[in-house]
């Protein structure tokens, strides 16, 4: 029998095939620990036949697709998978959107999308998606580090 | 080709034929421009004019622009003048002039500010300038400019010079003449050069910019000089700016290795770029570049009026 890397969980949501050495930038966008309450356990560095992967498991919480677009941004490969009642329920592949709406901040202090005056929530265009490039649709600058910038 | 309602944004927003159809359509202004042909094209039209920040030349032209073609203006020249400074945002001051009137020119410090303004106004908004972002009908002029003095834009050998790191006019025109496939030639000091995704972009378009320090060389085959302002404020001592500004003069004594046909363009205003002896050459083409401002902007607002003759 294989050995078990990470305990199986009754209800809850596994984020398989995250970028090794991601799993924690993962965790910052889910807002783990702070926000959540759940039990979440993590594997780095996981063998697997596509080289080395980092696996999170939260459990009690299904991932809305808001939060989906944020991991689609640092773990263009990852694959969500929603469990019911230790049965894989849903199984799907993150996907960026074409555009990426009030989820990264723009790296141009002085771009409008930054000002406190307006009305505005901060818009990208996604330019390539893996690995994920986004340009801000006000200014047009592509931040260099995304995970920096997601708020 | 419809331009009604249509934004103008960035040069990025538009194609090689939409660009062909507005810098022909400007030819058509000329007449208008210069006054020696009436038109009431724009009558009945109300331009709203909104300078965030001064910008004596491009401001004129829209106006100058405006009235030739029987339209008229409200607006503001000085922010200092304005509600912005008691803290009203642009989107609020947008939707105000878009209830006056029924097109808008923007120009504002912050980047970015003239897409934001095009999406709280239902007229059509024209971008003068964003921040160091986008200029795009600075971009057309400078391509009218080549287009009518050099009868097209592909194969001219451009030679872009100055602060090509922080001008903003030199990376939307080294995007747009990619586009037609000019010949680019990037001359400057090694702290001010052309941003590197601003080369990438020329290349995805076919074209292979060339970098060199040594404008005498650059200028040589050269039909187009295309000079920009160097910034003392981008050096961190004097003798330094004076050491590239002195090496990047453009002079009479830089012309003797030009052709006869070099064009010598300049956005304006200069300071001591291009010495003024350079003036009285055939080579001098700044000025009647910035009185090209007014036929394209004549062209753009009739365009996006929906009141083509
Ligand atoms: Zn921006």
């Amino acid at each position: 029998m294989k050995e078990l890397k990470v305990q199986p969980i009754k209800n809850g949501t596994v984020i398989d095939h995250i970028e090794a050495g991601n799993a924690v930038k993962v965790l910052h966008i889910l807002g783990i620990p702070k926000t959540s309450s759940s039990s979440v356990s993590v594997a780095m560095n996981v063998r697997s036949k596509l080289g080395k992967k980092d696996i999170v498991k939260v459990e009690n919480r299904e991932l809305d697709p808001n939060e989906v677009d944020k991991i689609a941004l640092i773990a263009p490969k990852a694959t969500i998978n929603i469990i019911r009642n230790y049965e894989v329920a849903e199984k799907y592949r993150v996907q960026l959107p074409d555009e990426i709406i009030g989820i990264v901040r723009c790296s141009n202090p002085t771009c409008v999308s930054n000002s406190k005056k307006e009305p505005v929530s901060t818009r990208f265009i996604v330019v390539e998606k893996d690995p994920p490039r986004i340009k801000c649709y006000y200014c047009e600058r592509e931040p260099d580090d995304i995970a920096d910038r997601i708020i | 080709m419809n331009f009604k309602g249509k934004d103008i944004i960035s040069i990025k927003d538009f194609s090689k034929k939409e660009i062909n159809y507005i810098l022909d359509y400007s030819k058509k202004m000329l007449d208008y421009a210069r006054g020696e042909k009436y038109s009431d094209l724009l009558k009945g039209k109300l331009l709203s004019s909104l300078f965030f920040e001064p910008s004596t030349r491009t401001r004129l032209s829209f106006e100058s622009a405006v009235n030739r073609l029987g339209g008229r203006v409200i607006g503001f020249a000085d922010p200092a003048a304005t509600s912005q400074k008691k803290g009203e945002s642009l989107a609020d001051t947008i939707r105000m002039a878009d209830s006056y009137s029924d097109v808008i020119v923007v120009r504002h410090p912050q980047e970015g500010a003239a897409r934001l303004a095009a999406e709280f106004a239902d007229a059509p908004v024209l971008n003068a300038g964003d921040g160091a972002g986008r200029h795009p009908t600075q971009c057309l002029l400078d391509l009218f400019t080549i287009y009518t003095e050099k009868k097209r834009i592909s194969k001219n050998k451009v030679v872009l010079l100055g602060d090509l790191k922080y001008g903003r006019t030199v990376h939307s025109l080294a995007y747009a003449l990619s586009l037609y496939g000019a010949e680019l030639t990037f001359v400057s000091p090694e702290s001010l050069k052309m941003p590197k995704e601003v080369v990438q972009e020329c290349k995805e378009l076919g074209v292979e910019p060339k970098h060199t320090s040594s404008l005498e060389k650059a200028v040589k085959d050269a039909d187009v000089l295309y000079v920009t302002r160097i910034q003392k404020e981008r050096f961190p001592d004097a003798e330094e700016y004076n050491r590239v500004v002195g090496a990047y003069r453009v002079d009479v004594d830089l012309l003797k290795y030009a052709q006869d046909n070099l064009i010598i363009m300049h956005p304006l205003p200069r300071v001591n770029e291009i010495h003024p002896e350079v003036d009285k050459t055939p080579h001098a083409i700044y000025f009647k570049q910035a009185f090209n401002g007014v036929p394209v902007r004549m062209a753009l607002l009739s365009l996006v009026l929906g009141v083509k003759k």
